[in-house]
């Protein structure tokens, strides 16, 4: 059986390069899709802690993270679509509207 | 001393005196022009009329009751601190309440006519109304702060009233200098109040009311009661004309004469000896404040008499003179003679009503002037104005049996009684009767007397005044013969006033002197005032003769000195006014705009530059917030992990 270290440590590995993709691309569909690697990894941690000690309860919360990030994609996508109306760009470096 | 406490009779007629003079004036402010000038006039005379009428009513029923109050509602409620707006009417008032209504009634007749040639007529009496509003509300509260409001409303009013001709820019300054100089004394007045509350409130008793202070009178220790009514007085010099706030009433003449008459000399300028009189059972605990209100008055009517020997102006004349009059009044209430100072109120009132009416019906015959050396012999074309004025100088100089005779000697017997003071002030007051004498004979000769000296078309306009003006001036000269015979002395058949007002102000003046003394002491008076007479008739009485024979007699510079009111105005002028003025001139010119501006421009221009700075922080983008973000969950991260 894999030890538990092994699945925490591919975990933090998604995790982290979820949060760089966050913070350096310059692409609000790509950093959409890195948000989604680092829920994706935190779910990974609840599922092997769930199987770990035995309990249901981490995979329930899995469930609802998988809802919630539905959604979020859904919201996420339709203001990503409706910005790109507007500026013809997705480059998040270029939206300072509120920047005076 | 301390009077019975009667419990007050609700009597819900008092407040339309007071309430009818102001719904005229607010009906003539937005109907007053299309009343038109004579309507808005009558109706205001009709106001007037009807507040005498309830006040006489008031006075009828008034023996049988003692104190009538009416409480409209409360005003301050904070804590266990009330005030209430409520009207009391006591023998105090009801005297004052009389004169004002009564002696305003009459005013407001005469101006009738005085004014009917002037397009502000509405205005004026829009003003008038206010006028005596306030006044009431001044003699009827029953607190100091309602009295206050009615004070500050007869000085608002005043200074409507003295810059009415508001075109002329010299009526405009005196309106301005009698506002200020008045705001001058109010601010001892304010003092005055804040420190009874203060006082007072420390001791658990939060009141203002007079009925209540008088109860609880005692809780005060004698320095604070000294310090209080020296505050008080310093409102009263400025209300009432006394040294040294006496300059803005002379300057005040600038208004049309019948608001000389009613506010500059029967009522308004009389509101702080009210104010002394309601407040006696303060003014008595403090012998300080007394002996100096009292050397003040005495001075004051010594200093503004010999002024008035000088003046050519008719109408500076009897400014000076009713400043003189108020500083007896004032000598009155320093020698503790409380009715004393209220009676000449009440004869003052209407022998110096009657004698700014008479001149200025001189001023209306001779349209608009008022210098007496261009007049003369007007014996003949005004005799109406002529005998009227003559009784009315005739009462203020004291001639036996008429009013001036009884309340001047009244105070002169009750100063030369007083222990402290004693005869040094009689000698003012008795010297002072001279001038008197002397001032306004001078004026009857000068100005109805000898030729004519008027232009030749003047001298041709001159007519007898119509008798809505000439009616009020013989029934003010009527008073200013009867009236003073409410309190003759005990010699002759006793005093009516005195016995009213024995039970409010204590028995006063225990009658040190004999009866011998004060009767020697009246024809001591008589020899002086006789005096001033003859000096006068001998003077100015035949032929022409003009001021410049005075002057030659008393020497050049001392003639001088009074021509220019001992240089007064000059004098307050090189050392108030002038360095009040560059002080706020350097404040305005210098100070506000490097250091108040400075301060304010250096404390924007601070918080910019430091926003400046950290605008940097705020790019804009996401990304960099997210930065920012996980630095600082790394952060806490590590902190929290740290402390394990």
């Amino acid at each position: 059986m894999v030890p538990l270290n092994h699945y925490l440590i591919l975990s933090a590995i998604v995790f982290t390069i979820g949060v760089i993709g966050v913070l350096i691309r310059r692409n609000l569909i790509v950093i959409l899709m890195s948000i989604e690697l680092m829920l994706n990894a935190v779910n990974l941690t609840f599922i092997v802690f769930s199987r770990f000690l035995g309990s249901m309860e981490g995979q329930v919360i899995v469930f609802f993270v998988m809802a919630v990030a539905a959604a979020e994609a859904v919201v996420g996508l339709a203001i990503i679509i409706a910005i790109f109306r507007h500026r013809q760009t997705l480059d998040p470096s270029e939206m300072q509207f509120l920047k005076w | 001393m301390v009077a019975a406490t009667q419990s007050p009779v609700t009597l819900d007629l008092l407040r339309w005196i007071p309430l009818i003079p102001l719904l005229t004036s607010v009906f003539n402010v937005f109907f007053g022009a299309r009343l038109g000038k004579k309507g808005a006039g009558v109706l205001a005379c009709v106001a007037v009329g009807a507040s005498f009428a309830i006040a006489l009513y008031v006075f009828w029923l008034l023996p049988a009751a003692g104190i009538f109050r009416d409480t409209l509602y409360t005003w301050i409620e904070s804590g266990s601190f009330q005030v209430q707006l409520s009207f009391q009417v006591d023998d105090l008032t009801a005297v004052m309440l009389l004169v004002v209504t009564g002696i305003g009634f009459l005013i407001h007749i005469y101006s009738l006519g005085y004014m009917a040639h002037d397009e502000g007529m509405a205005r004026f009496f829009v003003y008038l109304n206010l006028f005596i509003f306030f006044m009431l509300v001044l003699v009827m509260a029953d607190n100091l702060l309602a009295l206050f409001v009615g004070w500050e409303g007869v000085g608002l009013c005043s200074y409507l009233l003295i810059s009415f001709w508001y075109e002329e820019p010299l009526n405009v300054i005196a309106g301005n200098k009698a506002f200020v100089v008045n705001r001058i004394g109010d601010f001892g007045f304010t003092l005055a109040i804040f420190l009874i509350v203060s006082e007072l409130g420390r001791q658990g008793i939060w009141t203002l009311n007079f009925m209540e202070l008088q109860k609880h009178v005692g809780l005060l220790s004698p320095g604070k009661i000294t310090l209080i009514t020296l505050l008080l007085f310093v409102g009263a010099t400025g209300k009432s004309a006394q040294i040294p706030l006496f300059v803005w009433l002379p300057d005040a003449m600038a208004g049309p004469t019948p608001v000389s008459a009613l506010i500059h000399a029967a009522t308004m300028v009389t509101a702080g000896v009210y104010m002394a009189a309601r407040l006696h059972f303060l003014f008595s605990l403090a012998p300080d404040t007394m002996s100096l209100i009292a050397t003040i008055g005495a001075a004051t009517a010594f200093f503004a008499g010999s002024i008035a020997i000088a003046q050519n102006d008719i109408k500076k004349v009897l400014a000076y003179s009713t400043v003189s009059q108020l500083g007896y009044m004032f000598l009155a209430v320093g020698v503790g003679a409380f009715s004393a100072a209220i009676f000449h109120v009440f004869t003052h009132a209407f022998f110096k009503a009657c004698l700014f009416l008479g001149a200025g019906s001189v001023i209306h015959a001779l349209g608009g002037e008022q210098d007496m050396r261009k007049m003369g012999g007007l014996k003949s074309y005004l005799p109406k104005t002529y005998w009227t004025y003559l009784i009315a100088a005739v009462a203020i100089s004291g001639v036996p049996f008429t009013a001036g005779f009884f309340s001047k000697d009244l105070i002169l017997w009750q100063a030369y009684n007083n222990p402290q003071s004693g005869p040094i002030l009689w000698a003012v007051g008795w010297f002072t009767a001279g001038l008197t004498a002397f001032y306004m004979f001078r004026q009857l000769l000068l100005v109805f007397h000898g030729e004519c000296r008027a232009d030749e078309h003047v001298k041709a306009h001159i007519h007898e005044s119509p008798p809505v003006m000439t009616i009020p001036l013989m029934i003010l000269a009527l008073g200013s013969i009867f009236a003073g015979w409410l309190g003759a002395p005990e010699y002759l058949w006793g005093s009516v006033w005195e016995r009213r007002f024995e039970q409010m102000f204590g028995v006063h003046g225990e009658h040190l002197g004999s009866l011998t003394t004060e009767i020697s002491l009246m024809l001591v008076t008589l020899a002086i005032v006789g005096l001033g007479i003859l000096l006068a008739y001998v003077s100015y009485g035949r032929g022409v003769r003009l001021p410049e024979r005075l002057s030659s007699l008393a020497g050049g510079g001392l003639y001088r000195l009074l021509l220019n009111k001992y240089y007064v105005d000059e004098l307050y002028d090189f050392f108030i006014v002038r360095p009040f003025t560059a002080v706020s001139r350097f404040l305005a010119q210098v100070f506000d705009p490097w250091v108040i501006d400075g301060a304010v421009n250096g404390i924007a221009a601070s918080a910019r530059g430091v926003s400046f700075l950290w605008r940097g922080v705020q790019s804009g983008n996401v990304q960099h917030y997210l930065v920012g973000f996980l630095a600082g969950t790394l952060a806490l991260l590590a902190y929290y992990l740290g402390q394990q």
